[in-house]
């Protein structure tokens, strides 16, 4: 488990070891194993309460693994501040949106931006060059995320006030803002319509690009799953049933169980 | 009974002139041209000084009880705007912050009484213990930044024993300074160059600066281990420490080694050093301070941990850090009016201090607006002009027993605005100087020039 360098194509972006996490007596996830390459674009899937969130809790630090390694680029994050994991270059978004509801879109983009700001509290007080030229800078920074996403028109607005569809690609704004290696989104096309989803699976292929991202997503929609992930995991009650190719899943008799139900292989 | 309408007049005409004042100071203060700030602010300087001093026959038009509401509102203006950081910016629930003014009034006080007794050790030991205090603080934050993981209750062991041990080495160092300065203050008949009335003045200055920095140490090593409470249990920890440093107060000539305090019976002979000039430089200076941090990115992150924690967390803020940042700030705003108060009331007792009475700060905020400057400033002012100067004479007037009509009035008054304005009298507004600072479109064509899938 040697460290890895980091632009070597061939290792991986994140590796996940044993990953286990009980609360209390519940075992939410076990021995949950999982590699995400450089630039891949990875599904987790699995029915409600699989433990899907769990592990993302976990890659971000929210939680606090029982047992396992996390290696995001060669770092084991396990137990490392959320804060730490998200400047090392982790970004995420959260299945129920948590955007700062009472700040403007803009804001709410500037704030994931704000351990890149490059001045600090006495630069602000003093109001200085430094702080003008930064703080300048930022602020456009932001702004060509919010460009990226058509929500430049309404950097304004806040953000409790903007319909549902917008305040997702808000969300997705503001984790690319917070300058990622590695994306997770969680769910994000739960609440959205046809229209919309092929939008978001346009949106999300164009991110991974322009940005030269690794993307890893929990997604139950299985058109958004089929339609753009290269390798789908699939879990029920916190272990991993299946692993492969959208193809390789959708032919797979533990899934189709794990979703419809015993026997439901046969009819299907 | 006896009503004096022509006083009810003068008093709302008085009220509203001071809130117009506010407005106009914010105004100008925001205004783009620098040549205009600067003659505006000196104006509004003068106004009140001219309102204070000018004497139409044996009255001013800002009477001497006038001029005692006009420093305590800038006083509590200051208060006020520290808590809205700790509780309308960052959302911890802090009711601590009349202990940190009452800190920062002993503190000052203590330090230009002894001075004006020929003792310098009151200034000494109080500026050497918060720059040592201060050097120790960042260097064990440096220290401890290499061994992440590390349990609070640790930290906070680490940094306690650091900061006693700067107390230790204050005490002794400004005790052995002291004998060198001592023949400097000279004698009542001949005094020397530090008796002398400038020498005062600045150490008037320090010992405000020193009473806010000293507030905001200690607020930092209680912070420590209590802000990573929820905020409810936050806001009970904090009602503990006001009224633990209350009792202090009370004892403080019999628990703490400070005879010169008098305890209970109350601190008096603190020089007035306090004019309308300090009172205005410091709250103007609070005022900037405030507003220039609350619209900077470390602004944006503390008011982050307000919106929601845990995506603050995944956004790459240091939730913990910010709490703390926001409280040692806001309780330096409460050491400084602190300071402040104390030279100008001349006498401090720790009735003032009381727990009760600290809930005003508070009220203020919600009154104004929680995470609204403008309203917390304008606040302050109607509050005290509007309480204290009117209520109090109105019902003075009516009878001796009617002041204590205050105390029901008063929360009436609060339930009304609760029940019709939740979001306090201005909500989120700003007035001119603390509104956000526009923000400019792009000048440069980056990534749009990248082709963009369709979006709505």
């Amino acid at each position: 488990m040697s460290p890895t360098p980091m632009n070597d194509p061939e290792n991986p972006t994140l590796r996940i070891q044993g990953l286990t996490k009980f609360f209390g007596g519940l075992r939410a996830v076990s021995d949950f194993d999982l590699t995400v390459r450089r630039g891949e674009l990875a599904g987790l899937i699995g029915p409600n309460g699989a433990g899907k969130t769990t592990v993302f809790n976990m890659i971000n630090g929210l939680y606090y693994p029982t047992g396992g390694d996390i290696l995001f680029q060669g770092d084991n994050t396990v137990g490392m501040e959320p804060f730490e994991i998200t400047r090392l270059g982790i970004g995420r978004t959260f299945q129920n949106i948590r955007l700062f509801p009472n700040l403007t879109v803009l804001d709410n983009v500037r704030i994931a931006y704000h351990p890149h700001a490059g001045y600090g509290m006495m630069d602000a007080v003093l109001r200085n060059k430094k702080f003008d030229a930064k703080e300048r800078e930022l602020t456009e920074r932001a702004q060509d995320f919010l460009a990226i996403f058509k929500l430049e028109r309404i950097q304004h607005e806040l953000a409790k006030n903007l319909p549902y569809g917008q305040q997702r690609r808000v969300e997705i704004a503001r984790a690319l803002a917070s300058t990622p290696r590695l994306l997770l989104l969680d769910e994000p096309a739960a609440g959205m319509n046809p229209g919309e989803i092929v939008t978001l699976m346009e949106l999300i292929h164009f991110i991974r690009d322009q940005f030269d991202l690794t993307i890893l997503l929990i997604e139950h929609q299985m058109r958004v799953v089929m339609g753009i992930c290269e390798h789908i995991t699939v879990m029920d009650f916190g272990e991993v049933i299946a692993r492969g190719t959208p193809k390789e899943i959708q032919g797979n008799v533990r899934c189709i169980e794990a979703y419809l139900g015993k026997g439901a292989a046969g009819v299907a | 009974m006896d009503f004096n309408a022509g006083f009810l007049i003068i008093s709302v005409v008085k009220i509203t002139a001071v809130l117009a004042w506010i407005y106009g100071l914010l105004w100008v203060l925001g205004h783009a041209s620098r040549a205009v700030k600067a003659v505006g602010v000196v104006c509004a300087f003068a106004v009140i000084q001219l309102a204070l001093s000018v004497r139409i026959g044996d009255s001013a038009i800002f009477n001497d009880f006038d001029q005692g509401l006009l420093f305590q509102a800038c006083t509590m203006a200051m208060v006020s705007l520290g808590l809205n950081l700790i509780y309308g910016f960052n959302g911890q629930f802090s009711l601590g912050q009349w202990g940190f003014y009452g800190i920062g009034a002993y503190a000052a006080a203590d330090v230009t009484y002894r001075w004006t007794d020929g003792d310098a050790r009151g200034l000494l030991v109080l500026g050497i213990g918060v720059m040592l205090g201060g050097l120790t603080i960042w260097g064990v934050g440096q220290l401890l930044r290499r061994y992440a993981g590390m349990p609070v209750l640790s930290a906070f062991t680490l940094y306690l024993i650091g900061c006693v041990a700067a107390g230790a080495i204050a005490v002794w160092l400004g005790g052995a300074l002291n004998g060198l300065l001592a023949p400097l203050f000279g004698t009542k008949g001949a005094p020397g160059p530090l008796s002398s009335a400038a020498a005062l003045q600045v150490v008037f200055v320090l010992a405000v600066l020193i009473a806010g920095g000293f507030a905001a140490e200690v607020s930092f090593l209680f912070g420590l281990p209590v802000l990573t409470l929820g905020s409810d249990y936050f806001g009970i920890a904090t009602l503990g420490f006001t009224i633990v440093i209350n009792t202090l107060m009370v004892n403080s000539d019999t628990i703490l080694p400070f005879p010169e305090m008098k305890g209970g019976r109350g601190m008096i002979g603190i020089p007035k050093l306090t004019t309308w000039f300090w009172a205005f430089l410091f709250l103007v200076l609070v005022i900037i301070v405030m507003r220039n941090l609350i619209h900077s990115s470390t602004g944006r992150a503390i008011t982050s941990v307000r919106e929601d924690e845990t995506a603050a967390k995944a956004m790459g803020i240091d939730v913990a850090a910010n709490k703390l940042l926001a409280f040692v700030i806001g309780s330096f705003f409460a050491g400084i009016g602190g300071g402040v108060y104390a030279h100008f009331i001349g006498f401090l007792s720790p009735g003032t201090f009381d727990f009760l009475v600290g809930f005003n700060p508070l009220i203020i905020v919600v009154f104004g607006g929680p995470g609204s400057m403008s309203g917390t400033i304008a606040a302050s002012f109607g509050w005290i002009f509007f309480l204290e100067g009117l209520l109090r004479v109105i019902l003075g007037q009516m009878g001796t027993e009617a002041p204590t009509w205050r105390f029901v009035l008063y929360p009436i008054a609060l339930l009304l605005l609760i029940l019709v304005r939740p979001q306090g009298l201005l909500g989120r507004a700003e007035w001119g100087f603390l509104r956000a600072p526009e923000v400019q479109p792009r000048t440069h064509d980056g990534p749009r020039a990248t082709p963009v899938p369709a979006g709505k």
